[in-house]
């Protein structure tokens, strides 16, 4: 059994303007102890879906549909109660903007020992000591002394790093990191993503990394899941999808990316705005900024399908198979022969 | 272009900088007690920082978290008093003028900060968010404002039908769209953008990036580019400051720094970027700090990095501090023992190579 | 803090000056003479004028008039005594200043507890029943005048329901043994039950208003969210992420508040025939006392300035990011 299977996700929010539907039929699996990232444009819905599946939406607005199913049990329909004893426990999440995420009126150790409390039966002292060896592992310096402070006496990078040590604290089974190190630098970044892995070999833990940094894909995922307009366009093994792209929106990500090895004035951008989730595109969601756009594409939306060459090579575009790699190939020589 | 910059650390001035930052130190007293606090110590988050700024160039500055950068950004444009140093725009010292004399200044000078969404107002709609510096400074009729708001958010790849959502409803990424939006405004000199791209996606990032660009071709522009994506700061920067523990360790122009990295820090910085490519990412070595990070309350004896360095020398490094030895064309890194080539791996930093004893500086 | 707390007190003595100034200065120029007033009004003999003027210092220049009065005011606690009637007005502050801080102090309590309960309820519950009945009720409470509430309800529970009285006052400790007035703490607050639930209504109603907002929208925040993530259960979540942040501006609005409401005391006072403050300002009007009127604005304005400071404090106290910088 999967530790976490997700089948048909569907997220709507009612705005004052109509209903947004942030996640439009979203599947995917995690296995214990292993990696899945979720890359793709902002706003195509990578925070709402962890959000649903942790059950984090605000009841009121919110209308959400499918399963999400945690060791078989089914997240979207389990009680409040039983919610909260695997939120913080056996799954936890970092958020997006840990600036505004902690409490300003708590000490950052107060915070840490509640996350501690809320699920072990322990004195303040040892939920404190637990609290401490977190903020030392994700590198705040003097925690000692800076453990009785409050978030607005710490940098966006190590409000990040507390948050980070809160989701931590608990060994969980899975961690679902929204954008964890995009506020830190890079020699940061490869200390927390170090202690991820070293998180994951120790306890067998899965991880749900979002971002949009493809070189940390690249460097921590064996899943990668790409979204557009809240669906999923592409779902692949890491070394597939960096080595044999499939959909002309996965093109688009690799090629805009500015590289250190490349001296380009400009960056490949892809043409056109972000389709507005109110009223999405007909067809194919990515047809109107799609250099490949075909009359189909306008008009029948194409299927999450495997490849012909690999059952778990997952795409949703109706180029036909021989322009696909032609492309692909294309991409991938133009971004090697910058390393020559 | 670069402003050249002596041995002593003093800077040596051409006339014609659109900011010149000299010596600023920044602390925030740490305190106990309820009613009668007493400062019991001092972050020193920024300590002694100096730099100037060509009009149309981009100074981009990188370092490791909490090293300082944000605070440094915020001296600049006032929104922190200094505790000691200077800062000049257009040859006018702004260090001590009043808020009602920094008004106008505000309108040259603007600001993308780090934290979009802790920076809107989030019970003011997205339209009234973008135009208020335009009101502010009474730039046009009501229709006029919201005409220009509709176009920049169209500039900053938003939707016009954004204009009466409020800031919760957005995603990371388009909250901070709003926040280059709002800066973009009232047509500033300067930007001081605060890691403007780091919550962005890819292909919004290129946006944002080749926008950036565009607007400094078309206006001019100066900006100071603060990020930890050290390709994005490659892409945008003219000039590269690197930062450590509130000080500069190394300034360079764009392709030397890139190139030829003196300091171990920036080596290590160099060496730790993600490749997106899984082959040769999870082949690259990274060279590892070691060591806990140092705290600004209390920071390290002589060279500030020495605890966590490669090449650290036991009583040299740690005791004396070093300036900030010049390398030729502007180039300047704060250490004893500079890098001699690059790439290298850690063991090679670890020994030290022999070109070290013709490029060690005469002691005093 | 330290410095915060200073600039604080510094900013409360200077509105005092200044408001005790701004007083003197209305009552100096007053078309009232105090020396007639003392010599027995229209008949006063003009030797008796002279005495009068120069014993109360009356025709020395304005400043220094206005430094005596400060002089009196700070090192004897002495407010002088009233013109017409002799007393002095410490005195008549001292019977009528426990009545007033009765009422509003009372008062506050109860619409804190009204605004804090139907606030944070209608919050968690937004367009509930409870929501709809709160809405209305503060659409009731800001409109209505409390002269026009303290009829309606002495009416209605006084003089139909008969559960309260209709008026009066009943000390606190006990009334003096032989005037025969009820006294005591129960009847001290069965006697206050109707004036506070007027005096109550008109702010409960805003705060409900209030709270409700701010409640509503820290529940929106990011770090309730990481609470919930955290496996917070929903109790904890208001009682400790939710209401101290929710309440940091209501603390503020409260301060304010309290200056405020001594005003709206004087027309509950008035209506329940309390021997407060208001009360004794109406009736110094009416004899034209103005001492006494001053008497009393001083005090009621240092009584403001001084919940003010506290209140300064307190909000500091529960929000570390003013406390620490
Ligand atoms: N509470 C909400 N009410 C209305 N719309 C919302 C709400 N939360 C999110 N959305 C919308 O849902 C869409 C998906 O948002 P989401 O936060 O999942 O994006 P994302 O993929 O995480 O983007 P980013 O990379 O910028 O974080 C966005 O278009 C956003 O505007
Ligand atoms: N108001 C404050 N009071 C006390 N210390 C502060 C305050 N603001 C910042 N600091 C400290 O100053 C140092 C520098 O912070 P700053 O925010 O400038 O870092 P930064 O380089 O921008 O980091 P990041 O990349 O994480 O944003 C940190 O150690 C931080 O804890
Ligand atoms: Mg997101
Ligand atoms: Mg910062």
């Amino acid at each position: 059994m999967a530790l976490l299977e997700v089948k048909d996700l569907r997220t709507s929010f009612k705005t004052e303007d109509g209903i947004v539907k942030a996640v439009d039929g979203v599947s995917f699996t995690v296995e214990k102890g292993q990696t899945l990232g979720i890359v793709g444009e902002s706003g195509s819905g990578k925070s709402v879906t962890c959000l649903t599946i942790m059950g984090l939406n605000a009841k009121r607005t919110t209308m959400s549909s499918g399963e999400a199913l945690w060791k078989g049990k089914d997240l979207l329909r389990a009680k409040s109660s039983e919610l909260r004893k695997i939120r913080g426990d056996e799954m936890s999440m970092i958020f997006q903007d840990p600036m505004t995420s902690l409490n300003p009126v708590h000490t950052i150790g107060k915070q840490l020992v509640e996350a501690v409390q809320l699920h072990r039966d322990v004195t303040v002292r040892v939920a404190k000591a637990r609290a401490l060896e977190l903020l030392k592992a994700v590198g705040i310096p003097k925690a000692e002394g800076r453990i009785d402070d409050y978030p607005h006496q710490f940098s966006g990078g190590m409000r990040q790093r507390v948050m980070i040590a809160m989701a931590l604290i608990n060994d969980p089974d899975l961690l679902i990191a929204d954008e964890p190190t995009t506020a830190l630098d890079v020699t940061t970044q490869a200390q927390i993503l170090n202690l991820m892995k070293r998180l994951q070999e120790d306890f067998g833990s899965a991880i749900i990394m979002i971002t949009h940094d493809l070189g940390v894909v690249a460097e921590t995922a064996d899943d990668v899941v790409v979204m557009y307009a809240a669906k999923v366009v592409e779902h692949a093994k890491v070394h597939d999808l960096f080595n044999r792209p499939q959909h002309p929106y996965t093109w688009g990500l690799m090629g805009s990316l500015p590289r250190l090895e490349t001296d380009t004035e400009r960056l490949v951008q892809i043409p056109g705005q972000p389709p507005s989730l109110l009223r999405p595109p007909s067809g194919c969601r990515f047809h109107p900024r799609c250099p490949y756009v075909m009359g189909v594409c306008r008009t029948t939306e194409p299927k999450l399908l495997a490849t012909e060459r690999d059952p778990s090579h997952l795409q949703a575009c109706h180029l036909d198979q021989e322009t696909k790699d032609r492309e692909a190939n294309k991409l991938i020589e133009s971004t090697m022969a910058e390393v020559g | 272009m670069a402003t050249e910059q002596g041995s002593n650390g003093q800077m040596e001035l051409h006339g014609d900088e659109l900011l010149v930052v000299d010596g600023v130190k920044k602390y925030f007293p740490i305190t106990r007690g309820i009613i009668f606090q007493k400062a019991i110590a001092q972050v020193q988050a920024v300590d002694g920082v100096s730099f100037s700024i060509n009009p149309g160039e981009t100074l981009g500055i990188v370092g490791e978290s909490g090293c300082g950068k944000s605070t440094l950004a915020r001296c600049i444009v006032r929104l922190l008093d200094t505790t000691a140093g200077r800062i000049m725009f257009e040859g006018r010292d702004i260090t001590n003028v009043s808020r009602v004399a920094m008004r106008p200044i505000r309108r040259e000078m603007t600001m993308i900060f780090q934290d979009p969404y802790a920076s809107l107002n989030p019970r003011k709609r997205v339209g009234f968010i973008i135009g208020e510096p335009l009101e502010v400074h009474k730039l046009g009729t009501p229709a006029e404002v919201k005409r220009r708001v509709q176009e920049l958010l169209e500039v900053v790849g938003l939707n016009p039908e954004h204009y009466n959502r409020f800031p919760h409803e957005f995603s990371g990424g388009q909250r901070q769209r709003i926040g280059v939006a709002r800066a973009l405004a009232v047509n500033p000199k300067l930007i001081v953008c605060d890691e403007p791209v780091s919550a962005l996606d890819v292909s919004v990032q290129a946006q944002i990036l080749n926008l950036l660009k565009d607007l400094q071709d078309d206006f001019g522009l100066t900006y100071i580019f603060i990020a930890h994506d050290l390709n994005v700061v490659r892409h945008i920067s003219d000039r590269v400051m690197v930062m450590y523990l509130g000080q500069v360790s190394e300034v360079a122009d764009r392709d030397t720094l890139y190139r030829e990295p003196k300091h171990p820090y920036t080596g290590a910085l160099l060496s730790a970027v993600p490749i997106p490519n899984p082959e040769r990412g999870r082949a690259r070595e990274a060279i590892v700090l070691e060591g806990d990070v140092p705290s600004p309350v209390n920071p390290p004896s002589g060279c500030r990095f020495h605890p966590r360095c490669p090449r650290f020398v036991e009583g040299h490094c740690d005791v004396e501090e070093p300036e900030l030895f010049p390398f030729g064309n502007g180039h300047v890194a704060k250490c004893f023992y500079p890098l001699e080539r690059w790439p290298m791996t850690a063991e090679e930093m670890r020994r030290r190579g022999t070109a070290r004893a013709q490029e060690e500086p005469v002691q005093a | 803090m330290f410095r915060y707390l200073i600039r604080r007190i510094l900013w409360a003595i200077f509105l005092f000056l200044v408001i005790t100034f701004v007083t003197f200065v209305i009552f100096f120029m007053a078309p009232n003479n105090p020396a007639r007033a003392m010599c027995g009004g229209d008949q006063a003999g003009p030797v008796c004028l002279k005495t009068a003027t120069e014993k109360l210092g009356l025709d020395k220049p304005l400043p220094v008039q206005y430094g005596l009065f400060l002089k009196r005011l700070v090192w004897e606690h002495s407010l002088g005594t009233s013109y017409a009637t002799s007393q002095s007005i410490n005195e008549t502050i001292k019977q009528a200043a426990p009545v007033t801080a009765s009422l509003v102090f009372g008062g506050a309590v109860c619409w804190m507890i009204i605004g804090l309960s139907v606030g944070i309820f209608s919050a968690l519950r937004p367009r509930s029943l409870i929501d709809r009945a709160a809405m209305v009720f503060v659409l009731i409470g800001v409109s209505a005048h409390p002269v026009w509430i303290g009829l309606i309800f002495s009416y209605v529970f006084g003089v139909r329901l008969h559960i309260t009285p209709i008026a009066n006052y009943a000390n606190f400790f006990g009334a003096p043994p032989d005037s025969g007035l009820p006294g005591g703490p129960v009847q001290w607050a069965y006697h206050m039950i109707l004036p506070w639930m007027t005096f109550a209504i008109l702010f409960a109603a805003l705060y409900v208003r209030m709270i409700r907002a701010n409640v509503m929208e820290t529940l929106n925040e990011d770090y309730v969210r990481t609470a919930r993530a955290k496996g917070a259960p929903e109790q904890r979540i208001l009682f400790s992420h939710v209401l101290r942040n929710a309440l940091l501006p209501v603390v503020t609005m409260l301060g304010m508040d309290i200056g405020v409401a001594l005003g709206g005391a004087i027309f509950t006072e008035y209506v329940y025939q309390l021997p407060g403050l208001g009360r004794t300002s109406v009736i110094a009007i009416q004899a034209e006392d103005l001492a006494t009127l001053e008497g009393v604005v001083v005090f009621a304005t240092i009584a403001i300035l001084f919940f003010n400071l506290i209140v300064d404090l307190l909000y500091a106290w529960i929000d570390p990011r003013i406390r620490l910088s």
